[in-house]
């Protein structure tokens, strides 16, 4: 009877652990029920409100950036609100349609499809890019437009959807520059950890390619989840590695105990990591143990733009909390979107999308301009050192430009090694090809050059 | 023509694993499966007498990281000195979670004593949720961090690096785990309880007040997830409302996996648990030539449980008779 139960018991805790780790399953759109007929388009009465819908994980480990993602929004609106603006003849009314994803891939889902049925005017968010991605689907069919002020993983806005955009730098401009910086932090060798999220994975990935790129070595992968607190045994297993560096792709919750877990197994070797452990979160939860080592945000110190300082002491006096991370990414996404409300005259979805990509915005983290695929343009990353329990603002890599150079001689190699490939071959088609490369490459490697 | 390049292949250092990295590797499950050891415990006291596994008792031992939490550093900001805090943090927690235990076990599983099986267990996955969102109105969605109650010091060892609160949480849960045994096998409290699991009518016959047993198994359980959670604050020095879930979870794992209802068990079953994922996370990659990441510890972890559960159903120290103390 017992032994009955307690497998009854082990089943439930089974599907309990599958339901917890069971992130990278693609997660299945819900059915959508049958929409009824289209909304008939608000006529111009005294006052229209407008729902946008906001996203974030409001409960698990990620709570606290999900809670400063939704002040951010919350602000906006209220301003927006106070300006009493008016759209198409009538005066709008914004109101947020909060709602939890708990940074859970198929919760993202079910709360999109959720939006789309509530018939939202718009969507901000979601927070982490696993979320995003499948929901973006949801919401290109329903043709919503989409902004995030925090999904960096590239594939977001390659999927091709017209309504996906992003107020924040992707993975892969700041992949690339954290690979630059631990180059130029004179790291030979290096470990990567990742949380095998989107998000997590995706930096990884990017700065791996990087960092291979400026030669150095990576000598170690582990890999853990969003939800670990102990990170021991991989750390004991890069230790063995002995790597210059360990860079980490994943959020702060994590990083913070990684980083002070290093320090008690002796281990000697610096920390680095992208915007997800960019928080006084990290610090507070890392310690000492995150003194002198450095992470990167895209985009420009708060301190060091126009609008910064103004929006810091206004979301402090509002929230009485410090913004954690995203809170002026978040804001910015909501007054692109009224920004672009109204350059359409219009707050329906089919009508102001295209003007989404029109944007040109001066916002509180950047002068916002989206390219084709709705990613933000020309984004720049800053890397920031750990000291005294603060950021410390180090310098701001130019993400494109040097990227593209960088790319561009690693095919010039490729060419030379095909030109030796080709020698050795003797063929004469072969060296025709191999010699074509690096005219191609050269012209490549100029026009970049031009381009800077 | 270039130099000449040696063949690549003899360049790559073989990795044989070192004596030191495997030493540090064991230290961690030891350290880790002693902590799933006592949050184990609780659940096979409370399961060995009434056949009903708590599902919040992962809660439990959240809570008393949390109380443990505010209790201290309002103490240590009032300029008590960090011992006495810790000290006052810790009976707090355990007070509160004694309560606690007390409470859920009235409200939650005594009306449901005598209704089916699955009931109460879905009671208990209720329960936890309830307890995770009441935490998170109470304490608030952030990470909180832990005080630093132990100096830290640290310790090496033939390359193995460990601190003193390591070696704290393993002679706490052994310690605990003798006195409960004391406390079952030589005091009357353990004698009503071995008599209640047997069975609880006859018991009461013989003048056991069961319902009176049964809390206090309850209470000693809770107290003992207190006292885990604040093994699991120094350690780690941090805690959050959820961070119950995925504990409750691994120790409920080592319960089985030892035999569920079988203190020693418990024990066992945590500490091999605690091995089996640092040494997957250590080595399964190399094992695997990189086919298996560290990420894979987990399953690792469970293959060992379900092999076991295969050929020992009841666990590793489970006895066959279905009910026992």
């Amino acid at each position: 009877m017992h032994a009955k139960l307690s497998v009854v018991a082990l089943s439930v805790a089974a599907a309990l652990a599958l339901g917890a780790c069971g992130k990278k399953e693609e997660p299945k759109p819900v059915a959508a029920p049958a929409a009824p007929a289209a909304p008939a388009a608000p006529a111009p009465k005294p006052e229209v409100v407008v729902k946008l819908g906001h996203v974030a994980p409001m409960t698990g480990p990620q709570a606290h950036l999900g809670k400063d993602n939704e002040n951010g929004a919350v602000l906006a609106i209220e301003e927006l609100n106070a300006q009493g603006i008016e759209i198409g003849g009538a005066r709008i009314k914004f109101e947020l349609v909060p709602e939890d994803d708990q940074a859970d891939p198929k919760q993202g889902s079910i709360v999109a499809q959720k939006l789309v049925d509530a018939k939202v005017h718009g969507v901000i968010g979601h927070l982490n890019s696993g979320t995003t991605i499948p929901a973006s689907k949801l919401y290109s069919d329903a043709g919503i437009p989409q902004i995030s002020g925090s999904a960096t993983n590239p594939k977001y806005t390659q999927q091709g959807f017209k309504t996906a955009f992003r107020v924040m730098a992707n993975d892969v401009q700041q992949g690339k520059a954290l690979g630059q910086f631990a180059a130029k932090l004179g790291a030979k060798t290096v470990a990567i950890v990742d949380d095998r999220t989107a998000y997590g994975q995706g930096l990884a990935d990017e700065f791996r390619k990087s960092a291979e790129a400026a030669g150095i070595k990576v000598v170690a992968t582990e890999y853990t989840n969003d939800k670990a607190t102990d990170f021991k045994a991989i750390l004991t297993k890069i230790k063995s590695k002995k790597p210059d560096l360990v860079f980490y792709g994943g959020m702060d919750a994590q990083g913070g105990p990684m980083a002070k877990q290093m320090k008690e197994l002796g281990i000697k070797s610096g920390f680095l990591g992208g915007d997800g452990v960019c928080t006084p979160e990290f610090m507070k939860l890392g310690g000492e143990a995150t003194e002198g080592n450095y992470c990167s945000l895209p985009g420009m110190p708060l301190e060091k733009l126009a609008k910064g300082p103004e929006f810091k002491d206004k979301f402090s006096k509002k929230f009485g909390v410090e913004i954690q991370l995203y809170a002026p990414y978040v804001y910015d996404a909501v007054m692109v979107m009224a920004d672009s409300m109204k350059r359409a005259s219009s707050v329906e979805p089919g009508m102001y999308l295209p003007e989404v990509g029109k944007t040109k915005y001066d916002g509180v983290t950047a002068l916002i301009e989206f390219d084709e695929f709705g990613d933000l343009k020309g984004g720049a990353i800053s890397m920031y050192r750990y000291k005294g329990g603060k950021l410390e603002y180090v310098e701001t890599l130019g993400g494109d430009a040097v990227g593209a150079i960088k790319e561009v001689a690693a095919e010039v190699k490729d060419a030379a090694k095909a030109v030796a490939t080709a020698a050795a071959d003797a063929g004469k088609d072969a060296v025709k090809a191999g010699a074509e490369a690096v005219k191609d490459a050269a012209e490549a490697t100029k026009a970049a050059v031009e381009k800077k | 023509m270039k130099r000449h390049r040696k063949v690549p292949f003899l360049h790559v250092a073989v990795d044989l694993p070192k004596m030191d990295i495997f030493l540090q590797q064991i230290i961690n499950g030891l350290v880790q499966g002693s902590i799933y050891a006592l949050v184990a415990l609780g659940y096979t006291m409370v399961y060995g007498i009434m056949g009903l596994i708590n599902f919040a008792h992962g809660e439990v031992v959240m809570i008393g990281t949390l109380v443990t939490i505010t209790v201290a550093t309002t103490l240590i900001k009032a300029g008590m000195p960090v011992a006495v805090a810790g000290l006052a943090g810790l009976s707090s927690a355990v007070l509160a979670c004694m309560a606690l235990g007390w409470s859920l076990e009235r409200v939650a599983y005594r009306p449901l004593r005598n209704a089916p099986r699955l009931t109460p267990l879905i009671t208990a996955i209720g329960m936890s949720i309830v307890l995770q969102n009441v935490a998170m109105i109470v304490w608030g969605r952030n990470y909180l961090t832990f005080p630093h109650l132990l100096p830290k010091v640290n310790f090496e060892f033939a390359g193995a690096h460990f601190t003193a609160v390591q070696v704290m949480i393993v002679v706490v849960s052994g310690l605990t785990m003798g006195g409960l045994v004391l406390l079952v096998y030589r005091t009357k409290l353990g004698m009503a309880m071995r008599a209640t699991a047997q069975n609880p009518q006859v018991a009461s016959l013989m003048g056991v007040n069961s319902n009176r047993v049964i809390s206090a198994a309850f209470v000693i359980g809770s107290a003992l997830g207190a006292l885990a959670g604040v093994m699991v604050g120094t350690y780690y020095e941090i805690a959050h409302y959820q961070m119950g879930f995925m504990l409750g979870l691994k120790a409920f794992t080592a319960a089985v996996l030892g035999g569920i209802g079988n203190l020693a068990g418990a024990m066992a079953g945590g500490i091999l648990l605690g091995i089996i994922e640092a040494l997957g996370a250590g080595y399964i990659g190399d094992l695997t030539g990189g086919f298996l990441g560290s990420h894979y510890q987990d399953i690792f972890a469970f293959v060992v449980l379900i092999v076991v559960l295969m050929f020992k159903p009841s666990g590793l120290f489970g006895e066959k008779t279905g009910d026992r103390a």
